[in-house]
């Protein structure tokens, strides 16, 4: 079978965790297949070239590399005709892409220019002889597709957190590539790329969320929410559609429908009433807990663990508790 | 300036859905059908830059006839005119839904082409930037700010924990976000008006699918809420659950 690429996304010179998630992915469809060369795409400014061994750990056998200086930033155009080019050799089987800001702009563009389909924002993938079933969670996520993506290459990408980085060792050989054009001659240009909230961990990444609603009142009291998250150490906050609308929280905290779509380990929701359509960005959390004061919420209907209250009273004492857990440990 | 918006006809996603016999489709019977989120956003935009700059926003949709119901509600927030690119049913596959689009946008001599991020029902959101690159334009997805001066523009787009903002010349693809701009309602004017303004039906030219249903579930239950207590004194309780049960800490 012909080799596997894996599109390993950065940021500011930095492999991004989907990058790794997306090289386990291709490693392990490559030996479910019977065995077939892994091979990791890099495309960035001087000194992405460095990045190459996490790769090779979790199972890339080749890393090409394309550095330029012109690519410091996200360019469009130039990593799609770049990553095309790419699989027009070699007779690629697969390509994998993470179904993430940046590789759900890329991944499109690739596979047009290829004339392939894609299957996109995939929770779970099986190569097969003559096609590729994917798992895609559809319609607000209460609906689960299962999808048989014909063509070679097989374009995916995978949904942020639904494969954890494995470690597969690998002797890994580094090939240097050029652009496939001059990044001075593309016409979308990346101007500016500003941090959000640079501190505060990505809902994306993110094993524990903790999510607040209008019960919270008032945007000064998502101090409250910011202070569980700091206790718990590893979590990201998160805000339902009200509270984004409201401008309490940045627009891009939103999880529900037409927000992020999230899976983490733990998902506690405070003051969140559980509308349908924040429902529908949260539910395939593992343990769900939820903090409201009105025992008829239907967020208690989903919450693994409900407390019926005041959250002004027990959240503070949530923190507490938590932070005692963590010394201890 | 000459705006094209493609909106997709999608079930309204608060109801409850079922899966029809033959285990690939939606069961049908009782789904009530909307213009999705992002599209009603993109058509905001695109009436808005009509508003401020003069020209026409063309509305266009893939679909079955059902589709003309999901279009005169765009004539009647405001667009000038509709095409519905007939097919009985519309492919899950991205590409083929682009190339029927590509077909019919390439000599419209449109300005801007707007697309919602994603459609809510089949939540690919490929069929803007691949539409783009069939029409060999510049394209920008998932924004969130946009600016037009003259023959350019400047879009924002979020990223996870950051915001990129691109420069592209027109004519050119978006793909619009929410939060970019609330979509109005129709008046009673306008939904009056829009039943006399032209909706121009062609066969879709959808060639071959190539990423198609094999099945669909509902995803299992989570198991019922169960509520563990009252107030700050159930707090000692939920952790005992979390480390002993759930295990997450």
């Amino acid at each position: 079978m012909g080799p596997i690429l894996a599109f390993a996304e950065s940021r500011n010179g930095e492999l991004r965790k989907v990058a790794l998630e997306v090289v386990t992915a291709a490693r392990q469809a490559a030996d479910s297949a019977g065995g077939a060369e892994v091979h990791a795409m890099l495309i960035g400014g001087p000194g992405i070239g460095t990045r190459t061994d996490s790769l090779g750990r979790h199972g890339a056998d080749v890393v090409t590399v394309v550095e330029h200086p012109g690519l410091g930033r996200y360019s469009p155009e130039v990593f799609a005709a770049t990553v095309a080019d790419r699989l027009r050799s070699n007779g690629y089987r697969a390509a994998f892409f993470a179904a993430s800001a940046e590789g759900r702009d890329l991944a499109p563009r690739v596979a047009a220019r290829l004339g392939v389909s894609l299957a996109s924002d995939v929770t779970g993938f099986e190569l097969k002889a003559d096609a590729v079933l994917v798992q895609h969670p559809a319609y607000t996520g209460k609906v689960i597709v299962a999808l048989r993506l014909i063509g070679t290459p097989a374009l995916l990408s995978l949904r942020p957190g639904s494969v954890t980085p494995v470690e597969s060792p690998r002797t890994v050989r580094t090939e240097a590539l050029s652009p496939a054009m001059d990044p001075a001659t593309s016409r979308v240009t990346v101007t500016e790329l500003s941090a959000r909230g640079s501190t505060r961990l990505d809902l994306g990444e993110a094993s524990i969320i903790v999510s607040g609603g209008r019960g919270l009142r008032a945007a000064e009291n998502f101090k409250l929410v910011e202070d569980l998250a700091a206790a718990i150490g590893n979590a990201a906050v998160g805000a339902t559609r009200a509270v984004t609308d409201d401008g309490w929280r940045p627009a891009t905290d939103q999880i529900g429908q037409t927000g992020r779509l999230v899976s983490p380990d733990l998902y506690i929701a405070v003051g969140i009433s559980g509308a349908v359509q924040h429902l529908a960005g949260m539910r395939t959390a593992k343990t769900i807990v939820a903090i409201n004061r009105d025992k008829d919420a239907p967020i208690f209907k989903i919450a693994d663990y409900g407390i019926v209250g005041d959250l002004f009273e027990i959240l503070p004492r949530l923190t507490e508790e938590i932070r005692k857990v963590r010394k201890d440990h | 300036m000459k705006v094209a918006v493609c909106i997709k006809r999608v079930p309204d996603m608060e109801m409850r859905f079922s899966i029809s016999g033959d285990r690939k489709s939606l069961d049908g019977s009782g789904l009530k059908y909307e213009m999705g989120d992002f599209d009603g956003y993109a058509l905001e935009v695109a009436l808005q830059l009509v508003e401020k700059q003069g020209g026409e926003a063309v509305v266009l949709s893939i679909g079955p006839d059902g589709v003309q119901e999901t279009l005169r509600k765009g004539l009647a927030m405001g667009a000038a005119r509709a095409v519905q690119l007939k097919v009985e049913e519309v492919p899950f596959d991205g590409l083929a839904i682009a190339r029927a689009l590509a077909a019919e946008l390439k000599d419209g001599g449109y300005d801007l082409i707007l697309f919602g991020r994603m459609a809510t029902d089949t939540a690919n959101g490929t069929v803007g930037p691949m539409t783009a690159e069939l029409l060999d334009l510049p394209c920008v997805t998932a924004i969130s700010h946009l600016d037009i001066t003259g023959a350019r523009g400047t879009a924002t787009r979020e990223l996870e924990g950051a915001a990129e903002t691109m420069q592209f010349p027109l004519p050119a693809v978006l793909t619009i976000d929410e939060g970019i701009a609330r979509p109005r309602l129709a008046s009673l004017k306008g939904i009056m008006a829009a039943k006399k303004k032209p909706l121009e039906v062609k066969p879709a030219q959808i060639g071959e699918v190539r990423l198609v249903v094999e099945s669909m579930a509902l995803p299992p239950d989570r198991p019922p809420g169960r509520i563990i207590g009252e107030g700050a004194d159930a707090v000692p309780e939920l952790l005992r659950l979390l480390q002993t049960e759930a295990k997450v800490f």
